[in-house]
């Protein structure tokens, strides 16, 4: 025990996970690597970053535009489109009831979230998907907000950036989840026709349908430090091929090893690193 | 009885093992046997007409994955002549698991990529079971950007379980060799058919996947995830795959009905392994009466044709 969880009452400890009555929740959190007790307010200052182990925390899609814009530019893009049921799919839940409760838990409106706002004076149009919400998958909701997301960079000749979070396809829209991986493709392409910098971060996880679209379509290709990143999940390719994998495997370190990504990021230095691309490459503050 | 029938083709199966068995008798004997033969046949007929008139989704999941299924290769000696292959990304290998090449076609130069499987243990081995790998993605687009610099429609036959989930596809890019493919494909400046002919497995099959006008057979299947993926994730257990199919919707008829598909291609009754050669027939003509209907467009308006159909997929509500 160090002095800091010493000092720590002993109830308080379990609010995390635990909530119990007189309590405040979330005031106290476990780093998920380090499992160092670090104090909720001071985890949203460092942007979800453990200050001990600079492990990188999952990171919401709200707070993920709202950190990541300046302060009040950010304007939100394609909040009204919301999900249909088309297909009435059922599994052992129905589709419906799942969808209100992502709703309810992750505290989004669906698994995309788009905006747009200015990142150090630069104006910006900015994606973040939210993990919480379904695993961040991608249905008819993502792969519109996205298109008019990138409308909107195209109308205004702004660059768009992406912060990708995914399991991949949402199995629940059946094929047409996967024509989102088309959809939101030709929008990228539209932009690149139009020398308009789309810039896509990788952050822990982005797998499937999304790193296989969208994610790896950016003109630059950063990704956050471990974050995990791949086409297949690691639990399947270990049953194709029956090996366990390599450490690191499929981690960003492993992806800019192999040449997959530009750069790996520190998120606290995210918004200094994109505004200086940026600017090189002729999209500077606007005054 | 062969190994090579599925389940609920069994009373077809031993139908045909009696006509064999009494075509055999009455050559070596001097009975004649053709009336009962013919008799055989037409049961065979309504009998096939029956089971076939009400499958369900597992069921022709089964059929597009079936064992005797044409593969690209046997549409493309039947369909294209003077087929000359063109292999390897230049830059890591030869992926076997995709076919290209160029050739003709209704008196029109193509460039043709197929997934391709393989017949026996030998070659399924050797084609990965037509799950491609990073180059093989990057062979197709290769072969679609000689084809957009030399005014060549291009045509795809889509029949596989997926892009290839190995150690060594994720080295060397499987993310970005389908996502790149799927760019190549969006703004190619010339037309594009697809053709799925076996099974329509995910992104590795949606990568070769992008074009003008999406064709399926009448027993092949398209889907986000295979029922048995799908199934051990939604439902904890591989065993509720036919579940996981009707709920997917993955045939045809079903996808047909969403518009997901432009056009529904019909096999011989029995299913296209019953003939090759009819089902080549219908897949060549409807290729080349789309091809002829594309080729009209200017490449302006074929582009932007093909921007809207792209962006238009998938429906949603607008509140407030
Ligand atoms: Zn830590």
């Amino acid at each position: 025990m160090n002095w800091f969880e010493r000092i720590l009452p002993p109830k308080v400890k379990t609010t995390g996970r635990g909530g119990k009555k007189g309590v405040p929740e979330g005031v106290w959190n476990n780093c998920s690597s380090c499992q160092a007790v670090l104090y909720a307010v001071e985890l949203t200052h460092s942007l979800q970053v453990c200050p001990k182990c600079n492990h990188h925390m999952r990171m919401g899609a709200k707070e993920r535009l709202s950190s990541f814009l300046d302060d009040d530019s950010m304007v939100p893009i394609a909040e009204s489109v919301g999900s249909l049921d088309v297909l009435k799919f059922k599994d052992q839940k129905k589709y419906k009831d799942r969808l209100a409760d992502a709703k309810k838990s992750s505290q989004s409106s669906e698994a995309l979230l788009a905006a747009s706002g200015s990142v150090k004076g630069v104006n910006v149009t900015v994606t973040a998907f939210e993990f919480k919400f379904m695993g961040g998958s991608m249905g008819a909701v993502v792969g519109e907000r996205f298109v008019q997301a990138a409308n909107h960079s195209f109308e205004n000749h702004q660059p768009m950036i992406c912060f990708s979070a995914s399991g991949g396809a949402r199995m629940q829209e059946a094929l047409f989840s996967l024509m989102q991986m088309a959809k939101t493709t030709a929008a990228i392409s539209r932009l690149r026709a139009n020398s308009i910098p789309f810039f896509s971060v990788l952050t822990d996880p982005t797998m499937g349908g999304v790193s296989a679209s969208l994610a790896m379509l950016g003109d630059v290709i950063i990704s956050e430090p471990h974050a995990l990143v791949g086409f297949a999940g690691p639990r399947v390719i270990e049953q194709t091929v029956r090996e366990t994998l390599p450490d690191g495997f499929q981690r960003a370190e492993f992806l800019l090893e192999h040449g997959a990504v530009d750069m790996i990021v520190d998120r606290r230095e995210m918004r200094d690193s994109i505004a200086a691309l940026l600017e090189k490459m002729g999209f500077g503050p606007n005054d | 009885m062969s190994l090579d029938y599925l389940d609920f083709e069994k009373p077809i199966a031993e139908l045909e093992e009696k006509i064999v068995e009494l075509q055999r008798a009455s050559s070596s004997s001097n009975l004649d046997l053709e009336r009962e033969i013919n008799s055989l046949r037409s049961r065979n007929h309504e009998s096939t007409k029956a089971i076939f008139s009400k499958l369900g989704a597992w069921q022709i999941t089964q059929l597009a994955r079936h064992p005797r299924r044409p593969y690209t290769l046997d549409y493309i000696e039947r369909i294209v002549t003077d087929f000359q292959e063109l292999h390897g990304d230049r830059m890591f290998a030869d992926d076997p698991a995709i076919v290209s090449g160029l050739g003709k076609m209704g008196g029109r130069n193509v460039a043709i990529i197929g997934h391709q499987k393989g017949r026996d243990t030998k070659e399924r081995t050797r084609r990965n079971f037509g799950m491609p790998r990073p180059e093989g993605y990057r062979k197709a687009q290769r072969i679609m950007r000689l084809a957009e610099r030399f005014h060549m429609p291009v045509v795809t036959l889509i029949d596989t379980p997926g892009a290839y989930p190995g150690v060594d596809a994720e080295e060397r890019g499987q993310s970005e060799a389908i996502a790149t493919s799927l760019e190549v494909m969006a703004t190619l400046k010339t037309p594009i058919v697809s053709v799925v002919i076996g099974e329509g497995g995910s992104g590795g099959a949606l990568a070769i996947g992008v074009c003008d006008k999406l064709m399926m057979l009448e027993y092949a299947t398209y889907s986000v995830i295979s029922p048995e993926g799908c199934a051990s994730i939604l439902w904890k257990s591989a065993a509720k795959a036919p579940e996981a199919a009707e709920a997917m919707k993955v045939t045809t008829k079903d996808l047909s009905r969403l518009g997901l598909v432009d056009e529904v291609i019909k096999e011989p009754l029995g299913g296209a392994h019953r003939d090759y050669d009819a089902i080549s027939e219908a897949v060549k003509n409807a290729i080349n009466q789309s091809l002829d209907a594309l080729c009209e467009d200017s490449n302006e308006v074929l582009m932007d044709k093909r921007y809207q159909r792209l962006t238009g997929f998938g429906q949603f509500e607008l509140k407030k």
